[in-house]
């Protein structure tokens, strides 16, 4: 076995896998800082527009025997003039499409991008709808302008999953990644070394970094 | 929608690979810029698209009819418009990993590099030899010259500039490539397969220059080690076909503040007194979108754009002749080669400029199991029946499920260097199976319009790029 294909074949029968997830939503209702929360467990409140870190990773242990780790990728706002690349759902494992409770419209924008994920991305990709920035509304209850059962109602029809969060406070997001990262196929991914070309035959791992816990595939690969 | 800033320092056009690199360099140096096509994909000329719209592109159907159903998923189709491999030791490589860019894009080896020899029914298609041991078991010659060969690529091999006893007596910079040959006594026939199939010439136009036995020992190197990376083949290809590239680089530059426009026509380009560019005009508007779309202005220091943005600064080359081919089926006498380079020298089958055959597949994501994508590829030598032109490349193909063949391509270069009004044109991708020509472009631009040489090795800052756990 060769290179990211270790995946899943931990002695003890423990099961790893790596899973490409990505963000879409309006700008500004939280999607970097989101990730920020959920990475580096931070927040900044007066983030700019996403530049820069646009691509982390993250490891959830589900339970002692299976860890789940995202390559997380953020828009770096080529959404925004409607520019986004085919590149970015290419092969998405799993989305986390964003909005931001106070603000409605950004609702509509955000059932928009999962229309477009479902025509777009892989058929079984998964995704999440997150209704960020409840602490806004935990102060000032009045400025919810979208309520909870209107949310889940249409997360229900369009079957995501759903959750209402704040990178603020931290409120759910945890929980948001571990219920994304319950749901993804861990032992087919593990077996077919998924998001890896250095894993399939005849792949190349041109930077040739090694990972730690992970082995770099030696002229073609191997033959698995 | 977010206005746009009212000032860039550079405004490039067109998202070929060649400009999106210089987008991503430029953005991660610190620039602030903005990028645009007017078309509704990244990759401008040089984009992978799926097979309705190659169907489409070529008109090749009857109204009515939708001839790509048969294919299966259309998306599961990714098929270049412009056939090129990377080496696996080329600049471009070195770009991809400097940046990081090699985060998005997955590369595989391409299975295969061969050359034919000869013509016709009696055409031998062989294994391109990659070092001296190889040669002794090439069918490319007889039983002396494979030793005579051997002897040459042991002293490529060994060549080093700065140490003149790995010279052989000869000074390269002012010897032809032809006294070097002639010093080995290599045959035509060898000569041939070794200057454009390792060498990778397009004509014979280097034998008889000057100082050329350099460049062509270098370019000889760059295949040998190359392919010594990851042996089989000196190539490897992008999963999902060559349009990764762009996307991967605009991706970079976006990540680095770069502003990105689809859909983007330019209306106008703004010049001062003395004739240096100071802004444009421009309307965003996609496809079918009612009214007006967005109209904009904004001012910039410098462009950067492909010719087609500034077709009265260019001028034009030559013709490329090209056919896209699907097949259902591997390449005879090519083990079953889920992906290759075949190299037909031009004086094989009478002719100046070489054919180029680059076959990929499944194995690459471009197509379904089952298929190949083969582009063969020419610099156009008359002014009609072009298809007789390529048709040596086609007659190795076997039978052909279709055939996608259009115009002859205008071959662009721009007329300045762009000193006198900061508008930096790059070149058109030309016949050359490789990207090493354009990742040249790539630096030359970037020395017209920044004034210095650029350098790649130090782009990896590591910190803002990437960050992990
Ligand atoms: N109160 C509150 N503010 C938040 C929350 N999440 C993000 N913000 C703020 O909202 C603003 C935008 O957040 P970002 O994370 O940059 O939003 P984004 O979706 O990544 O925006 P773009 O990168 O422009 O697409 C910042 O000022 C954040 O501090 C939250 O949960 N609660
Ligand atoms: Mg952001």
């Amino acid at each position: 076995m060769a290179a990211r294909m270790q995946q899943g074949s931990r002695p003890g029968g423990a099961r790893f896998a790596q899973f490409k997830l990505v963000l879409l939503g309006e700008s500004a209702v939280g999607k970097s800082s989101l990730v920020l929360r959920f990475v580096k467990d931070q927040f900044d409140d007066y983030r700019e527009s996403t530049i820069g870190a646009a691509f982390l990773t993250q490891t959830i242990a589900l339970d002692d025997q299976t860890t789940v780790k995202f390559e997380i990728w953020d828009t770096a706002g080529q959404e925004r003039y409607k520019s986004l690349a085919p590149m970015y759902y290419r092969n998405a494992n799993c989305a986390v499409v964003v909005y931001d409770i106070t603000q409605a419209a950004s609702l509509d924008k955000a059932k928009a991008w999962v229309k477009e994920l479902q025509r777009q991305a892989n058929e079984n990709i998964i995704i999440a709808l997150a209704g960020n920035k409840a602490d806004l509304v935990a102060e000032q209850p009045d400025k919810r302008a979208v309520t909870t059962a209107d949310a889940e109602a249409y997360a229900r029809e369009a079957n995501l999953l759903f959750f209402e969060t704040s990178a603020k406070t931290a409120e759910n997001v945890k929980e948001l990644f571990t219920a994304m990262a319950k749901k993804l196929p861990i032992e087919q991914a593990s077996q077919r070394g998924m998001r890896s070309a250095a894993g399939r035959p005849g792949g190349v791992d041109l930077g040739l970094r090694q990972e730690p816990g992970q082995q770099t595939s030696g002229p073609g690969g191997c033959q698995c | 929608m977010d206005e746009i800033a009212p000032e860039y320092d550079v405004v490039v056009l067109g998202t070929g690979l060649t400009e999106c690199i210089l987008s991503g360099v430029l953005s991660v140096k610190g620039s602030k810029v903005l990028h645009m096509d007017r078309n509704d994909h990244y990759g401008g000329e040089a984009a992978s698209v799926n097979i309705e719209a190659l169907f489409r592109k070529y008109n090749n159907f009857q109204p009515g009819t939708e001839p790509w159903k048969k294919y299966g998923r259309a998306n599961d189709w990714n098929i270049d418009l412009v056939p090129k491999l990377l080496m696996s030791n080329g600049e471009l490589t070195n770009i991809l990993v400097s940046t990081d860019v090699t985060r998005y894009i997955e590369f595989k080896l391409v299975a295969g590099s061969y050359v034919q020899q000869g013509n016709g029914a009696k055409a031998t298609v062989a294994k391109v030899p990659s070092d001296a041991s190889e040669a002794l078991r090439s069918p490319l010659m007889g039983l002396f010259e494979k030793r005579r060969a051997k002897n040459f690529l042991q002293w490529v091999g060994n060549f080093d500039e700065a140490n003149p006893s790995t010279h052989n007596g000869m000074n390269l910079s002012q010897t032809t490539m032809k006294q070097v040959y002639d010093k080995y006594g290599l045959e035509e026939t060898t000569r041939d397969f070794i200057g454009h199939s390792m060498a990778l010439y397009p004509t014979d136009d280097y034998i008889e220059k000057k100082g050329m036995a350099k460049d062509c020992v270098e370019r000889i190197r760059l295949y040998v080690n190359s392919m010594a990376r990851y042996g089989k083949s000196p190539y490897i290809y992008p999963l999902y076909g060559l349009g990764e590239l762009p996307q991967g680089f605009a991706r970079l530059s976006a990540i680095y503040g770069g502003t990105y426009m689809l859909n983007t026509n330019i209306d106008e380009v703004k010049y001062d007194e003395s004739g240096k560019v100071t802004g444009i005009r421009a309307t965003m508007k996609e496809r079918g979108e009612e009214g007006e779309g967005m109209k904009f202005e904004t001012k910039c220091k410098k462009i950067l754009a492909d010719p087609s943005y500034f077709q009265g600064k260019a001028k034009v080359t030559g013709h490329m002749l090209k056919a896209i081919c699907i097949l259902n089926h591997p390449l005879d006498k090519t083990e079953n080669a889920d992906s290759l380079q075949l190299i037909i020298p031009q004086s094989q089958v009478g002719r100046k400029h070489d054919i180029y055959v680059a076959v990929v597949s499944s194995a690459h994501n471009v197509c379904p199991k089952g298929y190949y994508i083969a582009i063969v590829s020419t610099i156009a030598e008359t002014e009609a029946n072009h298809h007789l032109e390529l048709q040596p490349g086609l007659d190795r193909l076997g039978k052909i499920e279709e055939t996608f063949m259009g115009p002859p391509i205008p071959i662009y270069e721009p007329l300045e260097d762009g000193s006198k009004d900061n508008i930096f044109l790059s070149r058109s991708y030309d016949a050359t199976s490789h990207f090493e020509t354009m990742t040249e472009d790539v630096r030359d631009i970037y020395r017209r319009a920044q004034g210095e040489e650029l350098v790649v090795e130090k782009l990896k800052s590591g910190e803002g790029l990437v960050s992990e756990e």
